[in-house]
């Protein structure tokens, strides 16, 4: 009976075109696909060859230059150059704690570790969102910044460490957590007020927020290193790294603000009505109906502004601040080792490529995951 | 009838807090609210002010613009043109720096947009190789600093190049090294002239193809005949003065770079400062709008496509009539903020020793005069002019495209 709807009776095929055989070699698999996606058109035949060639001219120099040739492992530049033609990343082999802690003592280093182990703990609490344990977590991360700070600087039974000591890439991370961390707060604040109907309340944040995106950010930072003790109360001083971080977090604000200022906008209005019609007061209604939404549609730029935070603390090193790039600036005078900036920067690179291409992913994961769709 | 509600339940409730019930009114509430946040302004600011004119004081400082005028005592790299030693008044280092951060900034502008706009088709492209390889390519350039990127250019720029006396040469003409690529002038007049004649030309073309296309348009809606208007107006004002410009140039006096002692003298130079920061600008920016141009372009729905050439309008045309006016709209105003972040961004030239503003006028003359205040005032001011000119030609280009609705 079935053999029958399939394969009538008596119905006589080609050789080769039987129904149930599987596709010509040519119809699929991996020859299809490349016909189709590299060598479909004239054009598209150009592309490919070309892209081909400059793959074929690049990659084997650079790994050659990078790996084959390179040298790890050695005293100086010169004896890199006698071991080797490639890159010398034996200097990197030789201060990757300096680069990692800057001048942070040597004894303390546990405490740097400490606090980066816990802030991986809160982080992966707030992110992930089935993590076991995660109630007990999440209360952590409320006592989790006094923490943090008096392990870092010390005090109450630790030894002191002052900031000027602080470097690497645990400063970058400093500067990144505490300025993501405050931003979003205070963006989310002058976003409201940018939309508030109260013109002074307006007008103040519409200012404050035109400003700091009309200038770039290093002329904040020289703001911050030479003339913020001139507005404050003759006699005060106060530390280098805290004003450079509040400059980093208004800057961040700023942009941030304009953000969420694009998910307010697009949050109907019926959305404000209904919930006055339900009673509810303009904070309430703000927490429980608007926010929610804006924040949600506003993720992709979120994030977006802390990768932009993230990569320009590494501006500090105009001011004297020493993050990995000033490390590997102020490495690069030194005598044994000149020449070797193009290694330095790639290492750099490669530290920041990797935290900022997590977050970018991350953001994609959570947009697919928030996402409704209650989109056209 | 609400309204007669809340009043009788007021009035039956006269013994209610005059406090609250003035807070529970919307209006007098707003107008608190907002005079306790104008005095908290007027206080910050104010204490601000008054503690900056006591600190001055005490440094016996003061405040005042004058030593603009003095000699700056340094010397500028890239003059641009400009009559500028060391005896010139910090004004004039200004303005040198004023004109370099233009030029790196406009030649950032048109080289990323060129390299993002090939990026972003790129990334659209049916060949995966392309596409994949300019997904790398934007995914390894945004996640890594832009600072990062001027010095890694840079430094393999001062790596990579030969000393003056080994330069690469191409035709004895242009040379390559370290100090820069030096390249002939056309000799000193002359370049000037070529200069007005250049943008004389360009004018009188975007005259002429102002009325040609109103002329081409009547012409069309009259008998139906189209002229490639676009094509013959971008002739008219581009490639006809460029030409014009070469050809005139080519005819006068040339100026050769020629090595004396350990440096080429005469022609001019385009130093490793700029070529870094302005190859590394652009690469970074490119990235951003790539990713811009891709997005605008897969905005416009596939059927307005399908629905042009179903009308049989050929495929350039569709292109250029019907696909690239809507993905614009998407396109421009991400595109502003990346011009503005261009020119923002061109403040990191002091990291390479590149002479722009902040080198400038917001470093070496800060730090010689310690007129700490009056030099960033200087600075800010300028990069709000910027950012707000850029805007607002960015804005009326915008509301020129955008969707007319009714």
């Amino acid at each position: 009976m079935s053999d029958n709807t399939t394969t009538p009776a008596g119905q006589d095929y080609e050789p080769g075109t039987h129904p149930d055989l599987p596709p010509p070699f040519t119809a699929s698999g991996p020859v299809k696909w490349v016909a189709d996606n590299l060598f479909s058109s004239p054009a598209n035949i150009i592309m490919t060859i070309l892209a081909i060639f400059a793959l074929y001219k690049i990659i084997p120099g650079f790994a050659a230059w990078a790996i084959s040739d390179a040298t790890f492992l050695a005293a100086d530049r010169n004896e890199c150059r006698e071991l080797g033609t490639g890159a010398c990343w034996a200097f990197i082999v030789q201060r990757w704690e300096l680069f990692t802690y800057g001048f942070y003592p040597e004894a303390e280093r546990w405490r740097v570790i400490l606090t980066f182990v816990l802030l991986m703990v809160v982080i992966i609490g707030l992110l992930w969102e089935n993590c076991p344990g995660r109630k007990h977590v999440l209360r952590f991360a409320l006592i989790f910044p006094f923490l943090a700070f008096w392990l870092v600087m010390g005090g109450f039974g630790l030894e002191r460490v002052t900031t000027d000591q602080f470097g690497g890439f645990m400063l970058t991370v400093i500067i990144g957590v505490v300025g993501i961390s405050l931003s979003l707060p205070i963006g989310i604040c002058l976003a409201l007020g940018r939309q508030s109907n109260l013109p002074i309340i307006k007008y103040a944040c519409i200012g404050f927020i035109e400003f700091i995106r009309g200038v770039p950010l290093i002329t904040l930072l020289f703001v911050a290193s030479t003339m913020l003790s001139y507005f404050l109360p003759p006699g005060t001083n106060f530390n280098l790294l805290l004003r450079v971080l509040i400059m980093v977090t208004l800057f961040a604000s700023a942009y941030m603000a304009e953000v969420i200022r694009g998910g307010l906008q697009a949050i109907p209005k019926g959305q404000i009505e209904a919930a006055d019609a339900m009673g509810l007061k303009y904070w309430a209604a703000m927490r429980l109906i608007v926010l929610p939404q804006a924040l949600k549609i506003s993720i992709p730029g979120i994030v977006n502004t802390f990768i932009g935070l993230y990569k320009d603390s590494t501006l500090v090193i105009i001011i004297g601040l020493l993050d990995p790039l000033g490390i590997g600036q102020a490495s690069l005078a030194d005598n044994k080792w000149q020449g070797l900036s193009t290694e330095v920067y790639l290492f750099v690179a490669i530290f920041f490529f990797i935290s900022c291409f997590a977050m970018a992913r991350y953001s994609l994961y959570l947009e697919r995951k928030l996402d409704t769709g209650h989109k056209s | 009838m609400s309204e007669q509600t809340v009043d009788s339940y007021t009035a039956a409730a006269p013994q209610r807090n005059v406090v609250s019930r003035i807070w529970n009114d919307k209006q007098t509430r707003s107008v608190i609210v907002q005079i306790i946040a104008l005095i908290l302004l007027l206080l910050f600011f104010g204490s601000m002010v008054r503690n900056a004119i006591a600190n001055l004081e005490a440094l016996g400082k003061g405040f005042s613009f004058s030593f603009l005028s003095t000699a700056s005592n340094y010397d500028i790299n890239q003059k641009l043109g400009w009559e500028y030693d060391s005896r010139s008044p910090h004004i004039k280092a200004t303005l040198v720096g004023i004109s370099n951060t233009l030029l790196v900034a406009v030649s950032g502008i048109i080289l990323s947009t060129v390299l993002g706009f090939i990026l972003g088709v790129l990334r659209l492209s049916k060949n995966w190789l392309t596409n994949k390889l300019a997904h790398v390519y934007i995914e390894y350039v945004r996640n890594v600093p832009v600072l990062l990127h001027i010095l890694l250019v840079h430094g393999i720029l001062v790596h990579s190049l030969p000393a003056p006396r080994e330069s690469k040469d191409l035709a004895e003409t242009f040379f390559l090294n370290k100090r820069g690529l030096f390249l002939p002038t056309p000799e000193t007049p002359f370049l000037g002239y070529a200069i007005l004649l250049f943008f004389g030309l360009v004018l009188a073309g975007l005259v002429f193809s102002y009325f040609f296309k109103r002329w081409a348009q009547r012409i069309q809606d009259e008998t139906g005949v189209g002229y490639p208007v676009f094509w013959i107006n971008l002739f008219a004002y581009l490639v006809l003065p460029i030409l014009v410009t070469v050809g005139f140039l080519l005819f006068v006096g040339w100026e050769q770079p020629e090595l004396k002692g350990f440096n080429f003298r005469g022609g001019g130079v385009i130093r490793p400062e700029f070529m870094a920061l302005w190859l590394a600008l652009s690469f970074y920016t490119a990235a951003f709008i790539g990713e811009i141009v891709r997005a605008g372009i897969t905005a416009v729905s596939k059927g307005q496509t399908e629905a042009s050439l179903a009308l049989g309008i050929p495929r350039g045309k569709t292109l250029s009539l019907v696909v690239i006016p809507q993905a614009l709209r998407v396109i421009v105003p991400p595109l502003t903020s990346q011009y503005l972040n261009i020119t923002k961004n061109s403040s990191l030239a002091i990291a390479i020793g590149y002479m722009d503003i902040t080198a400038t006028i917001g470093g070496i003359s800060l730090n010689q005069t310690g007129r700490e205040m009056e030099c960033m005032i200087i600075v800010m001011a300028l990069y709000l002019t910027f950012s707000l000119l850029i805007s607002m030609f960015m804005n009326w280009y915008n509301s020129r495209i955008k969707l007319v609705e009714r």
